[in-house]
């Protein structure tokens, strides 16, 4: 009956408080979520948003879905049971930079190897939000917080060098600040079959903030950062005149009509391609000499955990066809007592 | 038989084959167990595999063990055997001990070169009186050289000749036993059904074997073995992890829900998780996750989805999954956890038995996290409380811990194949439809049981957020109220109390007017039965209780355990039952047997030491 039904924010809203500090860009992103589960149409008792531990993991609490708030790292692994499990769900996984690539590192390669039907928001504020401020897996090498005193000596992940390096076939990138974006990557995560990694650059108000503003502030984002769609050249900048191209086998930020660069240059993105070479290159770009891609970069079909095992279930019932356990004990080696 | 043999009648007896690891002993042991069931014996049978994957031929380390007990009253492989074979010097070097005083070595003679005693690390050329062992127990036949005599026109070569010799050992003990060939003649060819030649040389081998015994002028005994009045029915030879695997499959398919397991390999538990791979023919999904907190949030995924959930493992893996199942226990879910204990601490004795992780199970979590803890006593038995423990998880909304260990585990016995209807049906405490209408909370539970109410993805309506932060009792929002939490840890412990209500009984073995009573658990059951069983056939009164289930403990646990002047609890461990009881049930001096060897008792020890017990 819910076939035809469309949905609105609303119905994936819960009547929870938010708890989040104000200002935290975690609020949009719910705001997102919601939106993109309303545009995407499926019900929501049909949906199921699985979390671990961090601000970020608070999430679920706020979905009228079906929610499970579980523990510090988790959540991938609980996520994969659940999909497992029913593969009718649709599946979402929320989780923090601290959550999904320190402690639950394991785990989010592997689902992303598995290539599990899951969708992956992952909220990187690039700190520990709820600990109060220690540094993470992502946080610039340098950095002064609360466990790093005198600046960390380590370098962090870059989540979706990660996500190439598990053979991922979905990778999307959005900032709390832009709401459209997130919404369009939230929503192409969830029409993709397999593991869908959406990174959104999130700010913490309290302890970490305006970390992202070197791409995210208005004045310089449009600069600094592409939105790449499927299909469509890779432009970019104020007055929409920037455009990357290849260089030798490096990319390269040109101003069209400038060094003898015209249009026919510009690369045409194409998120579809299996080889990731291309799909890497643009995700490293990181607002410096290259603009920060935004937008879905990678979203590629392959065959995806969950169908594989339940055509494998499907195969071998259909083989032996056993009714019962019963049945398939008395067709191995037994004896008979009279 | 030729006139100078004896026959012997027997009650029960022992026998242990021995050879290489890749001289198919194994083989050899499971047929002869099977056959020796198929003609009504009880049976039961212990594997003992060297630690090494592939130690050098020949060599001290890569002997391996197959110890089968047959008869009348069998409740355990034995404490030791009757009849040794003994296919090369480094088998008859390490398992000697095994053998009772007085009993037969059948040995290869080939095998007992200068070579093959080099190897085996012998100082002398005469194995048999380096190892003082009488030269009239043994039964020295040149099991190779007649093995190749009897497939010289097979058309086979050399090696895969040589390799039919177990078989013909076996050929051998079938006569020594008098085993009827054909049925083991039946099961080779089964075994090899892909390989016509291979079986047929094997059938051959066996007769010839069997032959053998009956034609030479053998001074030593063979038995007759007496026969148990089983009953009537279907049986298959079961180990105690397939019979875990079948009891969670049974119990899914009472309680109509499909089947999960999430595992990582571990010994001695991996074999739940080879045999649940398989029975995907039965629509069982079982997942290898990349680790054992995988295997238990998998599980735990899959609970919240409405699945039967399992998740396997050994000690080492309970550890890791210690947080997972806080969680459960806090979201309240349905989660069966095996641990198929092993000899600890750390990676410890991975091949051997223990019952080591009582207290892990009990209490190794943070916070006042109870859960229901039950224990299997023997391979079949594994069957039964897997099913319990799928039950209980499913009916109560708990995680369940079942304890097996590496004894029963990989020990066997003849099993009765239960008809549907002899297992009750599972009922899970779903949500209602009405109950919609009645402003249903996720943690609203059933006032009798406290039970909460299972409402599962998928279902309209029942939309809710489970979590392991504490939730408000009436609300179901989370919560920090300390009175509050108090009320919700006294709801999960009431929960878990009230399960006493349906285990069943204990009920006391041995002669019940006794001044000593036995208490045991789990996978020791068969030694410390046997023991208890010969004592009150000697006229030495022993009572005896043995618990499946823990946690609860059932309900006349402490009313019995009163009435004896004397309470030993008997564990192979440093005395974790007993603690526990003792703390369950106060002013009763527990006395402790406990054994950390990694290895069973021998149900002789054990009569030893009830006996002083009595005597003093
Ligand atoms: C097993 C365990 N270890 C540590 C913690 C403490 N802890 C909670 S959240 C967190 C880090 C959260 O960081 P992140 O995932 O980035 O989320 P954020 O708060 O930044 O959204 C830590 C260390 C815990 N809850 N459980
Ligand atoms: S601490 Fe930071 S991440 Fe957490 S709610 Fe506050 S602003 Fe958001
Ligand atoms: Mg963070």
């Amino acid at each position: 009956m819910e076939e035809n039904k469309t949905y609105t924010a609303q119905d994936f809203k819960s009547d929870q408080y938010v708890r989040w500090c104000p200002g935290c860009g975690d609020h949009a992103i719910v705001n997102a979520l919601q939106k993109a589960m309303a545009e995407v149409g499926v019900a929501p008792h049909k949906t199921a948003v699985i979390s671990g531990i961090g601000c970020s993991s608070r999430l679920p609490y706020y979905m009228g879905t079906y929610g499970f708030h579980t523990i510090h790292g988790r959540g991938g692994a609980i996520a994969s049971g659940v999909k497992m499990a029913n593969p009718e769900l649709t599946v979402w996984q929320v989780s923090g930079d601290g959550d999904c690539l320190a402690i639950g590192g394991n785990h989010f390669i592997h689902e992303v190897r598995r290539n599990i039907d899951i969708n992956i928001l992952l909220m990187n504020n690039k700190i520990y939000g709820l600990t109060k401020g220690q540094y993470s897996p992502t946080t610039d090498r340098g950095s002064v917080t609360k466990s790093s005193p005198y600046g960390t000596v380590e370098d962090p992940f870059i989540p979706a060098e990660l996500v190439f390096g598990a053979r991922g076939t979905f990778f999307a990138r959005s900032l709390d600040v832009e709401m459209a974006t997130t919404v369009e990557i939230l929503a192409a995560a969830a029409a993709h079959k397999g593991a869908a990694v959406c990174e959104v650059l999130q700010n913490c108000v309290i302890f970490n903030h305006n970390i992202h503003s070197y791409v995210a502030d208005k004045e310089v984002r449009a600069d600094r950062t592409i939105h790449l769609r499927h299909g469509e050249k890779m432009i970019f900048g104020k007055e929409n005149n920037r455009g990357i191209v290849l260089d030798g086998y490096m990319l390269k930020a040109v101003t069209i009509g400038e060094d003898g660069y015209t249009m026919d240059d510009v690369l045409v993105h194409d998120a579809k391609n299996p080889n990731n070479v291309l799909h890497q290159m643009l995700a490293m770009m990181d607002g410096h000499d290259l603009p920060l891609a935004l937008g879905v970069i990678r979203d590629v079909d392959a065959p995806n955990y969950t169908d594989e095992l339940t055509r494998q279930v499907e195969e071998v019932k259909g083989k032996k066809n056993f009714k019962s356990l019963r049945e398939y004990i008395l067709s191995g080696d037994t004896w008979e007592v009279k | 038989m030729t006139e100078s043999t004896k026959v012997k009648v027997l009650e029960k007896v022992v026998v242990r084959f021995s050879g290489d690891s890749g001289d198919g002993m194994q083989l050899a042991g499971n047929i002869f167990s099977a056959i020796s069931a198929a003609i009504g014996n009880e049976i039961s049978t212990f594997p003992d595999y060297p630690a090494e994957i592939r130690a050098p031929q020949g060599t001290l380390s890569g002997v391996s063990g197959f110890q089968v007990h047959i008869g009348k009253g069998v409740y355990t492989p034995g404490d030791k055997a009757d009849v040794l074979v003994a296919m090369n010097p480094a088998a008859l070097k390490t398992q000697i001990q095994f053998l009772k005083k007085g009993g037969v070595v059948i040995i290869d003679t080939d095998s007992f070169k200068e070579a093959d005693l080099k190897k085996a690390l012998y100082e002398t050329d005469d194995a048999i009186a380096e190892l003082g062992i009488d030269p009239a127990q043994v039964m020295s036949v040149a099991i190779t050289t007649l093995t190749k005599e009897s497939l010289a026109d097979s058309g086979l070569d050399v090696k895969s000749i040589v390799r039919c010799k177990n078989i013909f050992a076996l050929g051998l003990v079938c006569w020594l036993f008098d085993r009827p060939v054909s049925q083991a003649g039946n099961m080779l060819s089964h075994k090899f059904a892909k390989k016509p030649t291979i079986a047929e040389a094997n059938v051959k081998v066996l007769n010839d074997g069997y032959n053998y015994g009956n034609n030479i002028h053998a001074s030593v005994s063979t038995y007759r073995v007496e026969s148990a009045s089983v009953r009537k029915g279907i049986y298959t030879d079961l180990n105690g992890n397939t019979a875990t695997a079948w009891g969670l499959i049974a119990a899914a398919e009472k309680a109509g829900l499909p089947l999960f397991l999430g595992s990582y390999p571990i010994t001695p538990a991996t074999d739940i998780l080879h045999e649940l791979a398989k029975r995907k023919d039965l629509g069982v999904k079982a997942v290898q996750m990349e680790d054992e907190i995988a295997g238990a949030c998998s599980a735990i995924g899959a609970a919240f989805a409405g699945n039967l959930a399992a998740t396997s493992t050994s000690g080492p893996g309970l550890a890791l999954k210690s947080e997972a199942i806080g969680l459960a226990v806090m979201a309240e879910l349905p989660l069966v956890v095996i641990d198929v204990q092993r000899g600890g601490p750390s990676t410890g004795l991975p091949t051997k038995t223990e019952q080591t992780d009582l207290l892990q199970a009990l209490y190794g979590r943070n916070g006042e996290s109870p859960v229901v803890v039950v224990a299997a006593s023997t391979p079949a038995n594994c069957y039964d409380m897997a099913f319990n423990a799928a039950k209980i998880a499913l009916e109560h909304m708990t995680p369940v811990i079942l304890l097996t260990d590496g004894f029963i585990a990989n020990g066997s016995t003849a099993w009765r194949v239960p008809e549907e209807d002899e297992y009750p049906e599972i009922r899970p405490n779903y949500v209602k439809p009405e109950m919609l209408a009645e402003g249903w909370k996720p943690y609203m539970r059933n006032p009798e049981t406290q039970v909460r109410y299972w409402a599962v993805p998928g279902m309209e309506g029942f939309m809710h957020r489970l979590g392991g932060l504490e939730k408000d009792a009436k609300t179901s929002a989370i919560s920090t109220d300390p009175a509050n939490h108090a009320v919700m840890v006294a709801a999960r412990q009431a929960k878990i109390d009230n399960v006493a209500k349906e285990i069943p009984q204990l009920e006391v073995l041995g002669n019940p007017d006794s001044d000593l009573l036995v208490v045991g658990w789990g996978g020791t059951y068969g030694h410390l039965y046997s023991a208890v069983t010969e004592m009150c056939n000697e006229g030495k009164d022993v009572a005896m209780i043995h618990f499946n289930y823990i946690n609860p403990l059932p309900s006349n646990a402490e009313e019995i355990i009163r009435r004896y002047k004397k309470v030993v609890v008997c564990e192979l461990n440093n005395g974790q039952f007993a603690s526990y009881l003792a703390g369950k049930i106060p002013g009763v001096e527990f006395l402790r047997y406990n054994k950390v060897e990694g290895q069973p008792f021998s149900s002789a020890e054990l009569v030893e030491h009830f006996t002083q017990l009595i005597e003093k």
